[in-house]
């Protein structure tokens, strides 16, 4: 490997980043929540083939997907062997990066089960 | 001072002496009630909230009594309507929230090593505050004027004064005032948890229990500004009539439920996350052994605290809203089921792979998961809306919220009880009792709710007082009744336990041999918290970390002494909690017990209508908050910096975003803005709700000039500020002074400026949901900015005063922290209600 660094090494785990998955869920649900309410509150209906929603669903899975990787990579920082419970640097990163991770799993299905009801369903009634 | 000195017994003992001094509670019959140490205030909160349980315990007694058999007459159906409306609103905003919040501010400084939470009187404002509004609330029934709309208060029942009286009022302003102790203690909570906890306690070590109490205190940031935001709006329409819930004046009763329950599925958690926090707590101790997978409940927490605020539409699916829009809740509270189970299979682990004691907090905790998870089920089925139709609003529902309450709060908190009252009082509960009332608890709830699952399904509707014999509910009715005296036995038993423990014996020190920094304390409890400021090295220090309670003890550790006689607490970083600055805590005072009684003036006096009377008090309170922090907060110290040990020298004054004070303002301001956005979340609910928003015939209000002024304005005061915190910051100071003065003009002018819109275009709130929604946001921005000016002129006071300069200016930073929230508050409102309708 070259000596220069990867981008995704430059980046810092904090408590900010814990919550960009569930965060981006919210978004996502909100998006779906408003656009479903507008659309049959203005239009009577949802478009059979909803552009946007798609767009937004694909966004939100790949943005959990890659802030996952990323805490993925952090988590797997060389160090001391587990459990990760000492009071170092390291442990503290490898507790927020594992914690990330496991919020991007619950937040990718979370996004899943949001996107479900569109394909099932066709009208607002 | 290095480890040597602290060889020294004499040493030792001056020490303790001047600590002792220093965190003396005051004493006298009406001094001793200006405390604001949190083992005390604390305590006073526990019990007081205990005793809302009690009574509102009582209110179910008689309602269970009056259903006991068909065509009963012990109540009729007025009272029971008061009846159940206090039995909900009193468990769930005097008892459950304040209990939480009350078992935190014992519990959380002996977790995190410090002698106290950052805002000892703000605590102490919170308790009165709650004190005041829940014996208002409370008491009504006595006059027979208690609320009786439900505990979520459906208009437009509860809107139209001709149906519904001053109970409607109590419940929105009595409540509203509980609410905004509520904000002051996620405020103390969040900054003691994030800011106080000790040298070496990074994130991978906190306690369990403090993380859970962090998230929660953040929902609480997000859950109850909404129900504030709708609380105003509903005060609106009953004192005022403008038309927020009435169909007829282009107003939606829908908008009331979904700010209610934007609140109101939230809270389900908030009670229930740091019930469950107490097991995260006990569960290692009595297997113990370590908690197996601690990242993976940091995961349930914060998982579990973003999926409910998806989940409010569930108790709206009978509302006609569009199918898609029911799927979607429909999914989130399905999804949350992952996050909560998993916290379930992390204990069930730990508790198998460790070396179990059967003791009673344990029977307590296992007893109550089984309960909850019965609730959990029948929470799974009621997530489906088809299901969900045939169940609303009959006893199935009120089955799965008891079990879900019962088993995820009540039954917690017994746990806990046991588990720490040797912690607070030195000494045991009887084991005896404990489980006598176990297993009367537990039949008790089952045999109480189980039955109603059944009722409900036959037909039988919540909230009825009375039931006719032909329907054959009369066996599972009494079946229901007994089960809850039962109940109320189980809960009469504890109550004798706990009168019978000042005659018992001291217990042991640790005497369930716990691993964790709260069993620090004595049996014999010193008032100052800590003796030293500990070292962390483990999530289990005293089991892990080698004679750690002898250095404690013998302050080896960090601030073991109070030289300068001031009550004092270390401030370390967020994530890696190193030192930052010794903090010196506020001391008793009667100022927050003063505000609290002044703002509960506002509170009380609105609701009988004495708006002049409530005005005073609302001066009052401005009076006694800018007394409070002009004494008593961001003072210069004598010196820049004390050692606090082991060679480490730590100053004594922050400003900016690493002092606690920032961090208040900060997460205030998150509340303000939630709040806000509840709102303007209004102001375009009305607009999908009507063809034509804003209605043809007042769609020239209030204009584009006069909104367009106001943003100006608004933007213009908040660069001048900022432009006065960079200038003074550099020493300019009469610079920065100037600057003030200009800058407090124009939030002088904003008010103007943002009425005038409404003002001149003659809107006419009293016609229509659309000009009554531009008056509140155009009031509320106004409103802002003349706290705005308040605030800029506080910053100038104290500048003069000789109390705020260039390396002091903690105060010009809050301010400017306020600013940054008021020009988003006026971005928003003003583009708003001057551009929206343009492109609508």
């Amino acid at each position: 490997m070259s000596e220069r660094r990867k981008w995704h090494e430059g980046l810092r785990v904090t408590l900010w980043t814990l919550i960009v998955p569930p965060a981006i869920w919210a978004g996502h649900f909100l998006l779906s929540y408003l656009w479903a309410a507008i659309s049959c509150a203005k239009a009577g209906r949802f478009a059979t083939f909803p552009t946007l929603f798609v767009i937004g669903t694909a966004l939100a899975l790949t943005l959990i997907a890659l802030s996952g990787w990323v805490a993925w990579v952090k988590a797997r920082m060389p160090g001391d062997p587990p459990p990760h419970e000492e009071s170092n640097e390291i442990d503290r990163l490898r507790f927020l990066a594992k914690s990330t991770l496991l919020l991007a799993g619950l937040s990718f299905v979370g996004v899943l089960f949001t996107a479900l009801p569109v394909v099932f369903l066709r009208d607002c009634l | 001072m290095s480890l040597h000195d602290q060889d020294d017994p004499a040493l030792r003992a001056a020490q303790e002496e001047r600590l002792r001094a220093v965190w003396a509670p005051p004493k006298g019959l009406f001094l001793r009630w200006t405390d604001t140490n949190n083992n005390r205030v604390g305590v006073w909160y526990v019990l007081t909230a205990f005793g809302f349980m009690l009574f509102a315990g009582v209110l179910a007694l008689i309602m269970r009594t009056q259903l006991a058999v068909p065509d009963n007459d012990l109540v009729g159906a007025g009272t029971f309507n008061q009846l159940f409306t206090l039995h909900g609103s009193m468990m769930m905003f005097l008892f459950a929230v304040p209990m939480f919040e009350a078992v935190s501010i014992i519990l959380l400084p002996q977790l995190l090593g410090a002698r106290d939470l950052p805002f000892p009187r703000l605590s102490a404002f919170g308790y009165w505050s709650f004190l005041i509004g829940g014996l208002f609330v409370s008491g009504s029934i006595f006059f027979n004027a208690a609320p009786d709309g439900g505990w979520f208060m459906y208009p437009p029942l509860t809107t139209r004064t001709d149906l519904s009286g001053l109970g409607a009022d109590i419940w929105m302003l009595g409540l509203s005032f509980i609410e905004v102790s509520s904000v002051a203690a996620a405020v103390e909570l969040i900054v003691g948890v994030l800011k106080c906890r000790p040298p070496g306690m990074r994130l991978n070590l906190m306690p369990l229990y403090a993380w859970y109490i962090l998230v929660v205190a953040v929902m609480i940031l997000f859950a109850f500004p909404p129900l504030i935001a709708g609380d105003i709006l509903f005060e609106m329409e009953r004192l005022l009539g403008w038309p927020f819930f009435d169909a007829n004046r282009g107003g939606d009763p829908l908008l009331w439920q979904h700010l209610f329950w934007i609140f109101g599925h939230p809270e389900v958690y908030i009670i229930f996350l740091p019930s469950i926090a107490l097991f995260a707590m006990l569960v290692p101790t009595f297997a113990q052994r370590h908690l197996l997978g601690y990242p993976w409940i940091v995961l349930a927490a914060v998982g579990t605290a973003f999926l409910s605020f998806g989940l409010w539409v569930h108790h709206m699916f009978t509302t006609g809203l569009p199918k898609i829009s029911l799927a979607f809740f429909s999914a989130a509270s399905e999804a949350v089921v992952i996050p909560t189970g998993v916290q379930i299979f992390v204990f069930l682990a730990t508790l198998w792979a460790g070396r179990v004691t059967w003791s009673t907090p344990l029977l307590f905790a296992t007893g109550s998961l089984a309960i909850f998870v019965i609730g959990g089920l029948t929470g799974v089925m009621v997530a489906v809306a088809p299901f969900d139709w045939q169940a609303h609003d009959s006893y199935f529902i009120v089955a799965h919220l008891h079990y879900v309450l019962i088993g995820g709060t009540l039954m917690p908190l017994f746990a806990g009880l046991y588990y720490y009252w040797p912690l607070v009082t030195g000494k045991k509960l009887s084991d005896r009792f404990g489980r006598t009332a176990f297993w009367m608890l537990f039949v008790g709830a089952n045999l109480t709710f189980f039955p109603m699952h059944l009722s409900g399904l036959m037909g039988m509707p919540r909230r009825v007082f009375t039931y006719p014999a032909e329907l054959g509910l009369g066996g599972l009715n009494l079946a229901s009744t007994l089960g809850a005296w039962l109940f109320a036995a189980g809960v009469a038993v504890i109550c004798m336990d706990i009168c019978l423990s000042p005659r018992r014996a001291k217990a042991p020190r640790n005497p369930w041999n716990a691993g964790t920094l709260e069993w620090l304390a004595h049996p014999d409890d010193e008032d100052w918290g800590i003796r030293s400021v500990p070292l962390i090295e483990s999530r289990y220090p005293i089991w892990d970390q080698p004679d750690f309670m002898k250095k404690v003890d013998e302050g080896r550790f960090f601030l073991p002494d109070a030289e300068e006689g001031r009550r004092e607490t270390i401030v370390t970083t967020v994530l890696d909690a190193r030192p930052l600055a010794v903090i010196r805590l506020a001391t008793p005072s009667v100022k927050p017990m003063l505000t609290a009684i002044a703002l509960g003036g506002v509170f009380i006096l609105t609701t009988y209508h004495l708006f002049w009377a409530a005005l005073v008090c609302g001066v009052a309170t401005l009076v006694c908050a800018l007394w409070w922090l002009w004494t008593g907060t961001a003072e210069i110290p004598e010196k820049p910096c004390k050692p606090i040990g082991h060679g480490l020298e730590l100053p004594l004054y922050l400003s900016g975003p690493a002092a606690p004070g920032w961090w208040a303002m900060f997460i205030t301001m998150m509340a303000d803005a939630t709040a806000f956005s509840g709102l303007v979340f209004g102001y375009f609910f009305f607009w999908t709700r009507h063809a034509d928003f804003p209605p043809q015939a007042m769609a020239d209000g209030p204009g584009v000039a006069w909104p367009m002024v106001a943003l100006a304005v608004g933007v213009s005061g908040w660069l001048l500020t900022l432009g006065a915190r960079e200038v003074h910051a550099r020493g300019r100071v009469m610079m920065a002074r100037s600057l003030l003065c200009l800058a407090i003009l124009l939030s002088l002018a904003g008010i103007g400026a943002g009425l005038a819109g409404p003002w001149t275009s003659d809107m006419d709130p009293q016609a229509h949901s659309y000009p009554a929604i531009v008056w509140t946001l155009a009031i509320w921005a106004s409103a802002h900015a003349g706290v705005g000016a308040i605030m800029q002129g506080y910053a100038l006071a104290r500048s003069f005063a000789g109390r705020m300069d260039p390396t002091h200016d903690a105060d010009l930073r809050n301010v400017t922290l306020y600013m940054h929230f008021h020009a988003l508050t006026a971005i928003v409102t003003y583009a708003t209600i001057g551009l929206f309708p343009e492109v609508a």
